[in-house]
């Protein structure tokens, strides 16, 4: 939890537990803070981002995908991109970062209990929901019918394979994958994810829909959805900008009146609706 | 609070000294390059006496002619806004231990008192602002806090404004309603003094105040009168919601024609918050500095996210800048905001007015060049 008394804009140290290679640009950092009492007091919702800081050179905006009573320890599965994160892959268990968070606002774990649940992903966009997986297979009893649909560009940026695995033989789960090209042996569906969508199970009075990754691909998620009757209220979406504050004063995330990182990251598309469809904002 | 009393102006260095005895830094305007700037200064000398500020689209330039008032200018380029929101300010230090051990030391600064003479009713209005953007959110930005908490702010009502200024139409002046802990209006030869928070009744101390006469009243009305007639004005129709509808307009192409997307407007907007983070390690690479500066919706790097850039066109980013001014900031402020003071007109190095620019999207019609 973040002490608000306290400086929001001072990163903690926290050391490399466990560093994972996902792929060959992708990553993942195993975090703990070095302070217990930090660590202790440390709670997040899945959907919600830490800013990460590497030693002289920044900080980034990234989504937790470890589960929010999971040992006290932080994940952060990081895509090598820019200068921060081409620093980041390099680093090495037992070396030290700086992070402060959690930020924004995540999924809506609590009031999806007991509701059908539709994971929409797209691209390298999946690890905001990822928590939310975890969050629903660590508890998988508590809600309704599980639907994952997840789409990439070009079946060799699929990742985590084994997950998707083991998330296939959760009871009343679906998992559906396409890629928009293919490669062989691919076993899925090769086209856009959005053709998919007919073959999803749910209860459209009583669905919560998440989804996270490119916006073409939540519009058209969004027009299906509202199409089959899904109320906005209960269509979330897992939003991206330009992030450097992390607490809604720098100004780089504004989303039309929203701070993404603040009101943020996850909206119902009620709330994004009205500049949704326009480009450039 | 009292009426308001009159002092002469031979009286004024005694406000200041009183200031400056309490331990306060006094900043204030002064004519310096060509422009109204605001600096320290311990001497009413200092002031900008006689001086009067020519402002156009695109053009600022100050004359010097024979009135004996210091505050005869409407206004320069920056006023409030960087002695409280640093246009470049340490965040925090990192340092590495040889062991790879990381240390984070803040940098909130610790400042002695401030006090602002001069302050016109825009700079307070955008001040109030930034208060609510800085200090009334979730998260309270320390570094503003810090330059606020001692901070007195003498205003003094405006009484010429320039040909940019529009503030009358956005409801923010020439005078001064509220936000000042002091008030003066400057009259031929003194001031009428107006005491808003009570405990700075001690800088008046030893001054020979003497109650308000009828003349003195008259001619207080008659500036009030003369400066809330402006040349500029908002369009009278609904802003917020009229930007909203023309999203996808001609028009902000049509602007965009013109635009430089230099940030000019932005950087001496009184309410622009914007600003970048930043890491500068020291050469040993024994620490570094993370510090934050001024940032721009009109720059390239402001919508970059991993490898795209939102707003790649300059329609896009003016789009961005107005429809936030105008309509969002409703949202997020419960107002405008845009407090008039007309300084993006004048600084806008080829004169676009942001009033022209409201009226053009709103009464735009698609497929009509204008």
């Amino acid at each position: 939890m973040i002490d608000r008394q306290s400086n929001p804009y001072q990163p903690h140290e926290v050391v490399i537990l466990e560093r994972i290679q996902e792929s060959a640009d992708l990553f993942t950092l195993r975090l703990k803070f070095t302070d217990p009492d930090i660590q202790d007091n440390y709670v997040f919702e899945p959907g919600q981002f830490n800013m990460l800081y590497l030693y002289g050179v920044g900080e980034i905006a990234i989504s937790i995908v470890s589960d929010p009573e999971d040992s006290h320890i932080i994940d952060h599965t990081i895509r090598v991109l820019g200068r921060v994160t081409r620093g980041m892959a390099n680093l090495k268990t037992g070396d030290r970062i700086g992070l402060r968070g959690p930020y924004g606002r995540g999924w809506p774990m609590l009031e999806a209990k007991n509701k059908d649940v539709v994971i929409v992903t797209g691209g390298l966009g999946c690890a905001p929901v990822v928590s939310a997986i975890n969050y629903i297979e660590q508890r998988r009893d508590q809600y309704g019918r599980l639907n994952i649909v997840q789409g990439v560009k070009h079946s060799a940026d699929f990742i985590w394979k084994d997950r998707y695995d083991d998330w296939r033989k959760l009871a009343d789960t679906k998992v559906l994958l396409a890629a928009d090209v293919g490669e062989s042996l691919w076993p899925w569906h090769i086209g856009p994810v959005t053709v998919l969508f007919d073959q999803l199970e749910f209860d459209a009075d009583n669905v919560s829909v998440m989804m996270c990754g490119p916006e073409g691909m939540m519009r058209a998620a969004c027009k299906y959805m509202l199409n089959e009757q899904v109320p906005a209220a209960q269509l979330f979406l897992s939003m991206e900008r330009n992030m450097q504050c992390a607490v809604g004063h720098c100004g780089h995330c504004q989303y039309g009146s929203q701070f993404i990182c603040k009101d943020g990251p996850v909206f119902s598309y009620d709330k994004i609706q009205p500049l949704f469809d326009t480009r450039g904002f | 609070m009292k009426p308001a009393r009159y002092f002469k102006s031979d009286q004024f260095q005694l406000l200041l000294d009183n200031l400056l005895r309490g331990g306060y830094v006094c900043m204030g305007p002064q004519a310096r390059d060509g422009a109204i700037v605001f600096d320290s200064f311990t001497s009413v000398t200092q002031l900008p006496q006689g001086f009067n500020d020519q402002q156009a689209p695109g053009s600022y330039s100050l004359i010097h002619d024979n009135s004996s008032k210091y505050f005869d200018w409407a206004n320069g380029p920056q006023a409030i806004k960087p002695l409280l929101f640093s246009p470049r300010e340490n965040l925090w230090v990192s340092e590495q231990a040889v062991n790879g051990d990381i240390s984070f030391k803040s940098c909130e600064p610790e400042l002695k008192p401030m006090a602002i003479i001069g302050a016109r009713a825009c700079d307070v209005a955008a001040m109030k602002i930034q208060d609510q953007h800085f200090l009334q959110q979730l998260f309270v930005d320390p570094y503003y806090k810090a330059r606020r908490a001692n901070l007195l702010v003498i205003a003094v009502n405006c009484g010429s404004p320039a040909d940019t200024c529009f503030c009358h139409s956005t409801g923010d002046g020439p005078f001064v309603d509220a936000g000042a802990d002091i008030l003066l209006t400057e009259l031929q030869d003194g001031f009428l003094v107006e005491v808003h928070t009570e405990i700075c009744e001690k800088f008046l101390k030893g001054m020979s105040l003497h109650d308000v006469n009828q003349a003195q009243n008259t001619e207080a009305k008659k500036i009030a009168i003369n400066a809330s007639r402006q040349n500029r004005k908002l369009p009278a129709a609904d802003i917020r919601s009229g930007l909203m509808k023309k999203l996808d307009d001609d028009a902000w192409h049509d602007i965009a024609e013109l635009c430089l997307s230099c940030g000019n407007c932005t950087a001496v907007c009184p309410t622009c918050f914007c600003h970048s983070e930043s890491d500068a390690p020291e050469l040993d690479g024994s620490s570094s500095t993370h510090f934050r500066e001024w940032d721009s919706c009109f720059g390239q790097g402001h919508s970059y996210i991993h490898g795209i850039t939102i707003r790649a066109d300059t329609s896009q980013r003016y789009r961005q800048w107005l429809t936030h001014k105008f309509s969002s900031w409703f949202d997020q402020y419960g107002r405008s905001g845009c407090v008039g003071c007309g300084r993006c007109i004048t600084w806008c190095p080829v004169g676009i007015d942001v009033t022209e620019s409201i009226t053009k999207v709103m009464t735009h019609q698609q497929g009509k060049t204008p």
